[in-house]
């Protein structure tokens, strides 16, 4: 499982593997949201800890059909899963390589994005907060949605209609806590059900996509 | 099949008869509310579409439970005959709820909890339906769907919640109650009985259109094994 995990971060990390990608799009996103929105400051800051949120859930939602989708191709999966692994396992595996990749990235870079958005730095540490608490329920769910589409041809849109709506809930509470943090209220409840959610995928979805991956394998 | 095809003209009728009487009850010889003028009476079609859109959703986790557990074929194909019925019920709530809106609270669209989680209700009809259009093998979509739609049940209850915590609500509170203490608030008895008569009528327009539609998927899987005889003939 170790193994699997380090082979997808490698595969990721080396050159065409998209690592990087959901970086500058996020990059991208965050520069073409004050040309769209007009240069204000004060209106830019308003509007920043959604904007972040939603950047790096689109830059997130862009890798997903890379998770299963090469190793469907070329039948690694099939393997994988009549390997002594679990399929659950292996969504773990994968999910986590994924986070690695794409998640905890994101979440770095946020605060630093967020300076051109005029987030000052103290809540940048809470968005960067949130989005470590965050992201992990993104990666599952992705994980989970990619695994459902595995035999799609073409699935990406099917993907992103299946996926954003499991959304809603983290994204809610991740924005909630760094506006509510911004405006200097207390942020410690919506922190506390956003890594709720992440936890609970976390124990749930590996039975789901485990499901999933043995039917679509069958 | 066969109990359904003899029950299926006595429910549609039935339907017919209470969905009739309880718009024209409603519509017609009901008074106007004091505050809300005569747009009170589009509660008929809000209320029992918003019904039926939740239990739509509740009735297609319980077919796909069924489905996963006892691999009953007809309990997948009913989730998957409600699906559609269920998001145009969605869609009617969201309709007439723009429509009394309008007047009522000066726009057609708030971002207000029961609005959002309705909306976010229908994405979820959208994808389950995709989803089994997309996958052409019928074991495998059903399976595949059923997945989808319990991690989705859990994630529609989630996002009921997460929108609540998000933004305070501008739609009213439930006024058709059977606790005790909260009956102060609810809905007189003048508008309740038309109500409840078109209630049971959009119940039994759901049941129609869920027979209808089952009965048809199980009538072309039937031909669809046919035809795969005849050529193997």
């Amino acid at each position: 499982m170790i193994q699997l995990f380090l082979r997808d971060v490698g595969l990721s990390v080396r050159s065409g593997g998209g690592f990087g990608l959901a970086l500058i799009f996020f990059l991208i996103v965050v520069t073409l949201i004050p040309l769209a929105l007009g240069p204000d400051q004060t209106a830019l800051a308003v509007v920043a800890p959604g904007v972040l949120w939603l950047g790096a859930l689109l830059a997130c939602l862009l890798s997903l059909d890379r998770i299963f989708g090469l190793d469907f191709e070329d039948g690694t999966l099939d393997l994988l899963v009549t390997s002594p692994l679990p399929p659950e396992a292996v969504y773990i595996a994968k999910a986590a390589a994924h986070w690695l990749t794409t998640g905890l990235p994101l979440a770095l870079a946020a605060p630093v994005l967020g300076v051109l958005l005029n987030l000052d730095f103290e809540t940048g540490k809470i968005l960067c907060l949130s989005l470590l608490l965050g992201t992990p329920a993104l990666s599952l769910i992705g994980a989970f949605g990619a695994s459902l589409t595995l035999g799609v041809k073409r699935g990406g849109l099917l993907l992103s209609l299946l996926v954003l709506p499991l959304y809603v809930p983290s994204l809610i509470f991740g924005a909630q806590a760094v506006r509510l943090a911004g405006q200097g209220l207390t942020y410690d409840e919506a922190l506390v059900l956003l890594s709720a959610i992440s936890l609970g995928a976390a124990a749930i979805l590996p039975f789901a996509s485990g499901a999933a991956l043995r039917i679509n394998l069958r | 099949m066969g109990w359904s095809g003899r029950a299926l003209p006595w429910v549609a009728a039935a339907a017919g008869l209470s969905l009739c009487s309880g718009l024209i009850w409603g519509y017609f010889f009901t008074p106007d509310d004091i505050r809300q003028g005569s747009t009170v009476k589009i509660i008929y079609l809000h209320v029992p579409a918003a019904l039926m859109a939740i239990n739509g959703y509740l009735l297609m986790f319980v077919g796909a439970l069924v489905w996963l557990i006892r691999r009953q074929h007809v309990s997948v194909l009913a989730a998957k005959a409600a699906a559609p019925v269920g998001m145009v019920m969605t869609l009617i709530a969201l309709a007439t709820g723009a429509i009394w809106g309008q007047p009522m609270w000066g726009t057609y669209w708030v971002w207000d909890p029961r609005l959002t989680s309705f909306l976010i209700l229908f994405l979820f009809y959208l994808g389950y339906i995709a989803l089994w259009a997309a996958i052409e093998n019928e074991d495998t979509a059903a399976d595949l769907t059923s997945v989808l739609a319990l991690v989705g049940a859990v994630f529609a209850m989630l996002s009921r919640y997460a929108v609540l915590f998000w933004n305070q609500g501008l739609h009213q509170g439930t006024t058709v109650t059977m606790a005790d203490g909260a009956q102060q608030d609810n809905i007189s008895n003048v508008f309740f009985q038309p109500l409840l008569l078109s209630m049971a009528g959009f119940g039994l327009l759901f049941l129609t259109l869920l027979l209808i539609g089952t009965r048809t998927e199980v009538r072309s899987r039937r031909l669809k094994v046919l035809q795969a005889r005849e050529r193997m003939e």
